[in-house]
């Protein structure tokens, strides 16, 4: 218990050493585009969680917007205010690269949280229908078969609907972010407990398994303790792929005018601004939250091969 | 096989059934249908001599029964937004995307095909690589990206192409087509592209995966050995054995590819049913929203159990187990 720092330093080193020199990130050493991917997206969450600290404007304060501002080109000063901006303002005069931070942070936070809830739901559904077998696992699947014959979009975009319906139209636009994240999360929760059930009907029959029933511990806890921890690998596999789904679903959505709504936009909302600029030349204001939503969704998307590659010991 | 046939046609009918009771959900709990019909000005007595005449004061299951009973008959009664009947403008809009579904899936079809051997014979070359890692871009670019990056390019830059619109239409009675005029064949280029590459990058990354699959068997090697030219042993060898799982694939696609037209007639403001079930979204014009529903899952349904049926008919090693799990 009374450890010297002396000893846990080494300690801490060797520790660390051990991680650096594992497979997996040896694995993660090797291959330059997980490196390169890796970094693009760290550098986009971070600069989305402090959008509010590097922003160099506030796009959702009127007061410090300027509508002389407007369509000022990226990088050259405005003709009448003499203001520049990095990446050019839109057509209220708001700059660009500040709605694609403040954009970027709706657009991650609405699939972190849709890629959640699909898979708690889906973890949940998937080991209740592997463990329990039965007619709860027939009730499970066939609901899961028959989401499945429809794509996540239009379930999507059908839940959407549904929840706009029944939220009275003052809250709409508030409620949209929340409805959402419900929409996509429950579009996408069947990948999840498909592989789950599936790794878990495999668990069921080891040792360890009948180790622990034999013992007397109840079934939840041999799931949620013995089981889960051995069917997390594919789970993170398939949760980093669904990230970038639910992120082009988000942004798709949006662009459709079914999401997230221009007072509170994503950067699926600011292409569908920007679109309406491209026929008149004022191309910055659809380009670039185009171009961060592309690699965005490009580097998740590579990220998820390689851990696909790199956690599935067959591949190697 | 008759036994498949019958649970997989049961299986069928009742997702339709499922998907009926959430349509019809909507119209009963989605705002008030009474609140919908009668403005302003109501009476108490209004409210219940409706209620009756519409049998909402009949059980659920009763309704429910009603509900179907006028939605095989194609009745879902008036658009709210437009009112008109809702049967009417979804005939009117179905050409529309139709057309456009046909013609890029023929495309991905093509093309991808084309690609995929492409890809898979010359599996070292610099061109099929190139083209592998541009697919993988194809695939994380939203299919609403492609659309807008297609009308900078062909339409504001280059101004060849219209960037929305059906072009003009010839009217044939019960269907409007864009095939007859200049103008309509135009239209359709940019939105099909934009439809199509999706689809077109999966079939061809699932052609090359069977046809390096398929190369590497015995048959082929002793067909190589026997001398036969490389040409032969390609297309009447291996492409054969690699169209199976492609059959099915590509009609699975057919069904998402009606329901990504969705996204592509809204970019390219295509009057199909597609941009009307968007419209209807943002307007929560339920009628509209619920037949659509159900136009697109008889769709959805009916092509799953041709394409399951012939996946059975075309391949006989499915058969005995397919009889017996079902999972």
């Amino acid at each position: 218990m009374t450890d010297s720092a002396e000893t846990r330093a080494p300690a801490a080193t060797n520790r660390a050493r051990r991680i650096w020199d594992s497979d997996f990130v040896w694995s993660f050493r090797q291959t330059p585009v997980a490196i390169i991917s890796f970094f693009v997206v760290m550098v986009l969450v971070l600069a989305a969680v402090v959008a509010p600290l590097i922003a160099p404007h506030d796009p959702f304060n009127p007061a410090t917007l300027n509508l002389m501002n407007g369509f000022t080109p990226p990088g050259e000063p405005n003709a009448f205010t003499g203001d520049q901006f990095l990446l050019g303002t839109d057509d209220q005069g708001r700059d660009v690269f500040s709605t694609i931070l403040y954009g970027m942070r709706i657009s991650l936070f609405v699939g972190f949280a849709a890629v959640m809830l699909a898979m708690v739901i889906g973890v949940t559904l998937g080991l209740l229908a592997g463990y329990l077998g039965g007619w709860v696992e027939s009730i499970i699947m066939r609901v899961a078969d028959v989401q499945l014959t429809f794509p996540a979009i239009l379930v999507a975009m059908l839940i959407f609907g549904i929840a706009k319906g029944i939220t009275p139209p003052e809250y709409r636009d508030q409620m949209a972010i929340w409805v959402l994240i419900l929409a996509i999360g429950l579009s996408d929760w069947v990948q999840f407990a498909r592989v789950v059930r599936g790794a878990t009907l495999v668990e069921k029959g080891k040792e360890y398994v009948q180790a622990a029933r034999l013992i007397g511990r109840s079934p939840f806890a041999i799931m949620l303790r013995h089981i889960l921890p051995n069917v997390l690998n594919p789970v993170l596999v398939i949760a980093t792929i669904s990230l970038a789904l639910a992120i082009i679903a988000e942004a798709t959505l949006s662009f459709l005018g079914v999401g997230a709504p221009p007072t509170k936009p994503s950067l699926g909302t600011l292409i569908r601004i920007g679109q309406e600029f491209m026929f008149s030349g004022e191309w910055w204001i659809l380009f670039f939250p185009a171009l961060a939503l592309l690699s965005l969704a490009l580097s998740i998307n590579l990220l998820g091969d390689w851990l696909r590659d790199a956690l599935n010991p067959r591949l190697r | 096989m008759l036994a498949y046939i019958i649970r997989r046609v049961a299986q069928s009918i009742l997702v339709l059934f499922v998907v009926g009771l959430v349509a019809f959900s909507m119209f009963r709990f989605v705002g008030d249908p009474i609140d919908n019909m009668l403005g302003q000005e109501r009476t108490q007595a209004d409210i219940e001599r409706l209620r009756e005449q519409l049998g909402l004061d009949q059980p659920f299951v009763v309704q429910y029964w009603r509900f179907l009973e006028q939605a095989v008959q194609g009745n879902f009664g008036l658009s709210y937004r437009q009112g008109r009947p809702v049967a009417d403008i979804l005939i009117e809009r179905l050409p529309a995307t139709l057309e456009l579904a046909f013609i890029s899936g023929l495309m991905a079809l093509i093309g991808g095909i084309a690609l995929g051997i492409f890809t898979a014979i010359r599996r070292r070359g610099l061109s099929a690589n190139i083209i592998m890692t541009g697919s993988l871009i194809g695939v994380s670019l939203p299919t609403f990206l492609i659309g807008i990056l297609l009308i900078y390019l062909f339409s504001v830059e280059l101004g060849w192409l219209p960037s929305f619109g059906r072009g003009e239409v010839t009217d044939l009675g019960w269907w409007t087509t864009g095939f007859l005029t200049e103008s309509g064949l135009k239209a359709l280029i940019l939105p099909a592209i934009t439809l199509g590459l999706y689809q077109m990058t999966l079939i061809m990354r699932l052609v090359r995966t069977e046809m390096l699959e398929v190369l590497r068997m015995d048959y082929i090697r002793f067909a190589r050995a026997r001398g036969i030219r490389e040409r032969a042993i390609n297309f009447r060898h291996a492409l054969k054995n690699t169209l199976v799982p492609v059959i099915t694939i590509t009609g699975l696609q057919l069904g998402s590819i009606i329901a990504f037209a969705i996204i592509t007639e809204t970019v390219f403001q295509w009057p199909g049913v597609g941009l009307l079930f968007i419209n209807a979204i943002q307007f929560v014009d339920i009628p509209v929203m619920a037949a659509y529903l159900m136009l697109i899952s008889v769709m959805f349904v009916g092509i799953n159990l041709i394409v399951d049926m012939l996946y059975f008919a075309i391949d006989p090693r499915l058969r005995a187990d397919r009889t017996q799990g079902g999972n």
